[in-house]
């Protein structure tokens, strides 16, 4: 702009000189930048005349007799910015003048256009509000997730809460952390996401492999998580949320601080801790359960119309304690854990965070840059590199004491380009190719072989999505993508194991070297995964929308699945990868009846999904060590099917009174064992009333019941272990699910509002009030110990 | 269209120079500091001595222990039993008993005679709380008997316990049971 200023005084200096012509016509039309409709009842004044225009119907205008000069023109409007123009005239001219819409709806269309935009047409998109996302500040990404019908976890404790979407999970759910796909060993049982939720003001939950853009592998599904939108005005505004609790006895405290600029620019900084000791079930402590945590992230950028660039890092960084009773040895061992109706090691309170425990730290850096064309439509590129280290502490004898027995570093890198653009009225398309390198270190100084060899993944990607809308109420899409993955790995693998799997006549070349016992080897493994999606969504009324989706999507096998291969302590059992494998294809259907509506709205989702060779791991056998005898469990390919259902329904009874009801059921089967695939959530169903108090200061009271049914299909994976003691055989039972539970919580808010300058709500919520002891089915230590006793809440939350 | 023909090499370039900055060093092999291979006992009499000895080189491989008796016992015999914990997946082999004797406090040796085998076995050594730790034991027969003797190392037992593995808890870092024959 200023370029042009300089270049039009220079003119002007020299215009002046020569003689005027003074019968020229400046003629125009105002239109709104974004989205090009005409502007109509603009105010046009040419500055230092007396000239003024309202713009038509049409957003045009038109100046006669003007001489050969520069003129400012200025625009303005009542829902827009007030813009000048310096128009340098020669002849007549006729020109186009955009306005930027006013700041409230500029934010609106930033908000639509460059963050919560929709991510997939023909899928129902299940969003978590903010205030939801409050309520868990001081929890887990998983736990807040779970208010998601069809969404349920995986658990290590209380702690380690790993997202399960209609049934599937680890690396099968994809997740996107403002806008970088996480990267973070997600392929482990055990390995929650290395997400500060608080980061997040949305949270975005697909199910199934719809959003193309993000993965062509999420069999399960896709979560986004989104910053808050940045405003566009000269401000600085926070957030402050401080939690305490009973059970834990610990808080978690989280800030946020935002300056903003009109002209676009934007910083903020946002800062989480958490701290909690030993955790409660209602008979006793979980000895070890502890949590440690500190993230903090910073972002800064620039928002215009047409361009604008961000760069974002943040650090994750926890220690979670596992429950101490958890580590055994052999099957005797577990025969003994799995007997008792409490923990075997039991000791008092503390903060302190023993062995066993895992120890992460999450890096993520980004810079992402756009620019829309009226053309071509809106260009993104965006780099990103995250860093992954996971330590792993089991209880160890002697010098190694204290040292970690898993120690991984995973390095992603990732370049991807995206086009977004209008082709017409009527169509929409989203392109884009992803570059992705990814090289995982295992630190071989821990002492314990590798739990995940050292390997350098290359990734390309390239895909296209289309939107027609049909009719004003018809939206249909299609969507492919394409992903090629070549992994190169150096793997030592056991000369026993390598020899009995039959590797020595399969893949003798693989050899690099042979350390008598060990063997250096170096697979080279090359995947070529194609997905796609094809749905419709279409609105019947204002209020009733059907969507209905298929997709498939094809996922490449892990490094977990392909090359696993030994004594998984926290699991106290062999876990056997096979190198084998191919990718597994899924194949998607899943429709969802929606009605919207401010006094009754609900979903009904239901679906079906097949699996061609999905990756299972399940025991096969018993192995007898020096440690006594230890479960097998190898990885497997084998065909399976997935059908569920998911309810969503919310009533206001009254202006002040409402119900809410939610319901998930889902049945897998492995089709070619004809048996129950294993650790399929249980059905459950949640009820809730929220009642206001008819008193001048808002009060909200609370209560939900929380119904999870026993899961009735499983497959039988005991065995029968020898105790030289008792000199008897004893069955190992790690099959059969816990029982039933039905949880009851209340909560109670008020809001107080210091004119203008600060909100603060105040939150109590009791969980488990009445103190039920109850183990779920898919928490890895219920074999071990109960769930979590009754809960108190405190949470303070200042808006200023 | 040009920007794409831009972007498209960049980006594929860009990812080549990341991947091929690394060095191709080939990773260092990881032997098992801490794994017990091979459990030996050591049975003193005056009619001879006998080794009960338990190797699985392969540690949690698939290949199963091998287990090996060097000879039978006999009766109205006191030996003096020693239990030997090695981890011979290294060179030369580690003595992981010396580790156990350190950290007496945190461990047990359990010797449990069953499958009818008649003898009587006392621990001869103790940690630092006079507990006892059962490296250095003694094991008595009388008459002629056949059966099993178990040999379990408990790490981080409830000390002091009632002799019984049901009773000491822990986790178990070795369990080899041996077929054992007492003769005239």
């Amino acid at each position: 702009m200023k370029i042009y200023l300089s270049v039009a005084l220079a003119v002007l200096a020299c215009a002046t000189s020569i003689a005027q012509n003074c019968e020229l016509t400046l003629q125009g039309t105002v239109i709104d930048i974004h989205d090009g409709t005409p502007l109509a009842g603009a105010t046009v004044v040419l500055a230092g005349s007396e000239a003024a225009r309202v713009t038509d119907f049409d957003g045009n205008f038109k100046f006669t007799d003007l001489c050969e000069d520069l003129y400012n023109v200025q625009i303005s409007h009542p829902e827009c910015t007030t813009k000048a123009f310096a128009v340098q005239l020669q002849n007549d001219t006729d020109k186009t003048f955009k306005l930027e819409h006013h700041l409230e709806e500029l934010n609106e269309i930033l908000i639509k256009g460059s963050t919560y935009y929709t991510k997939a047409e023909s899928v129902l998109e299940n969003r978590i509000s903010l205030e939801t996302l409050e309520d868990y500040s001081s929890g887990s990404l998983g736990d807040a997730l779970k208010t998601v019908s069809g969404v349920s976890s995986l658990n290590t404790g209380n702690t380690v809460v790993k997202p399960v979407i209609n049934g599937l999970h680890s690396s099968r759910v994809t997740i996107i952390n403002n806008g970088v796909r996480q990267q973070d060993q997600e392929w482990g049982a055990e390995h929650a996401p290395n997400i500060d939720l608080n980061t997040a003001s949305s949270i975005t939950v697909l199910k199934g492999a719809a959003a193309l853009q993000f993965s062509g592998d999420a069999v399960g599904g896709v979560v986004v998580a989104e910053p808050a939108p940045v405003t566009l005005k000269d401000s600085l505004y926070g957030k402050t949320i401080l939690s305490g609790q009973t059970n834990g006895k610990g808080g978690a405290l989280t800030t946020t601080l935002t300056k903003s600029y009109e002209n676009g620019w934007f910083a903020r900084f946002q800062g989480t801790a958490k701290r909690y000791g030993d955790f409660e079930a209602p008979d006793y402590e979980l000895s070890n359960t502890g949590l440690s945590e500190q993230d903090f992230s910073v972002n800064t950028g620039l928002n215009r119309i047409t361009y604008g660039f961000d760069a974002y890092y943040s650090l994750f960084k926890n220690k979670i304690g596992i429950l101490r009773a958890s580590h055994l040895g052999g099957a005797q061992d577990q025969v003994a854990a799995i007997g008792s109706d409490r923990p075997l090691i039991l000791r008092d309170f503390t903060y302190d965070i023993d062995t066993p425990r895992q120890e992460v730290t999450h890096h993520l850096g980004k810079v992402s840059a756009f620019y829309k064309s009226n053309s071509l439509g809106m260009f993104r590129l965006t780099y990103d590199v995250q860093q992954n280290n996971r330590l792993e502490f089991d209880v160890r004898r002697g010098d190694d004491d204290g040292k970690p027995s898993v120690d991984l570093e995973l390095v992603t890198h990732n370049l991807s380009f995206s086009l977004e653009s209008d082709v017409s009225d009527e169509i929409s398309l989203k392109t884009g190719l992803v570059g992705n390198f990814q090289e995982n270190f295992a630190d071989p100084s821990t002492g314990v072989r590798r739990l995940i060899p050292d390997y350098k993944q290359y990734k390309f990607a390239v895909y296209g999505i289309a939107d027609f809308q049909l009719s004003e109420k018809f939206i249909a899409e299609f969507g492919g993508r394409f992903d090629y993955t070549f992994m190169d790995v150096f793997k030592f693998y056991r000369t026993s194991f390598w020899e009995s799997r039959g590797y020595d006549t399969q893949f003798p070349e693989l050899i690099v070297e042979d350390f008598g016992n060990q063997l250096l080897t170096n697979p080279e493994l090359e995947f070529n995964n194609a997905s796609a999606t094809v749905g419709f969504s279409y609105t019947f009324d204002e209020d009733y929308v059907l969507f209905s989706n298929y997709s498939l999507a094809s996922r490449a096998p892990n490094a977990s699945e392909l090359f696993s291969e030994g004594l998984h302590h926290s699991a106290s059992r062999i876990e056997l990868g096979d190198l084998r494998f191919n990718s597994e294809i899924s194949q998607k259907i899943t429709v969802t009846a929606q009605k919207k509506g401010d006094r009754f709205s609900f979903a009904i989702n239901p679906y079906a999904t097949f699996v061609k060779d999905f990756i299972v791991i399940e025991p096969t056998g018993v192995q007898q060590t020096v440690r006594g005898n230890f479960q097998v469990w190898e990885y497997r390919q084998t065909n399976a099917r997935l059908l569920g259902l998911d309810t969503d329904a919310m009533f206001n009874i009254t202006d002040a009174l409402a119900f809410n009801n939610q319901f998930s059921i889902v049945k897998g089967q492995d089709t070619s064992k004809e048996q129950a695939l294993i650790n399929m959530p249980p059905a459950s169903i949640t009820n809730g009333l929220q009642y206001q108090l008819p008193l001048k200061q808002q009060v909200n009271l609370g209560i939900e019941s929380n119904y999870v049914f026993r899961q009735n299909e499983f497959p039988n994976n005991n065995f029968e272990v020898f105790l030289p003691e008792t000199e008897s055989f004893e069955t190992v039972d790690i099959s059969t699910p816990p029982a039933a539970y039905h949880l009851v919580n209340l909560n109670a808010g008020t809001t107080f509002n210091f004119s203008g300058i600060a909100t603060v709500n105040l939150n109590v919520k009791v969980t488990n009030v009445l103190k039920t002891s109850y183990r779920d089915y898919l928490n890895r230590l219920r074999y071990y110990a109960d769930n979590l006793g009754r809960n108190m809440l405190l949470q303070i939350k200042i808006n200023y | 269209m040009k920007t794409l023909k831009f972007i498209i090499p960049t980006l594929l370039f860009s990812l080549f120079i990341i991947g091929c900055s690394g060095d191709d060093d080939t990773p260092e092999v990881v032997n098992e500091e801490e794994i017990i291979t091979s459990v030996i006992a050591t049975l003193v009499g005056d009619t001879g001595t006998v080794t009960l000895s338990s190797r699985d080189l392969d540690g949690d491989g698939p290949n199963p222990p091998t287990i090996v008796v060097s000879g039978n016992l006999k009766t109205n015999t006191t030996y003096a039993g020693s239990v030997q914990f090695l981890n011979e997946s290294e060179t030369p082999a580690e003595d992981i008993t010396e580790e156990v004797e350190e950290e007496a406090e945190e461990h047990q040796v359990f010797l449990i005679p069953g499958g009818g085998l008649d003898v009587t076995v006392t621990s001869e050594n103790s940690d630092g709380n006079g507990n006892p730790l059962g490296t250095q034991f003694t094991l008595e027969t009388t008459t002629v008997t056949n059966g099993t003797l178990n040999i379990t190392l408990r790490h981080e037992p409830k000390k002091p316990n009632d002799g019984t593995l049901a009773d000491a808890g822990g986790e178990t870092d070795v369990t080899v049971t041996f077929d054992v024959t007492v003769e005239q």
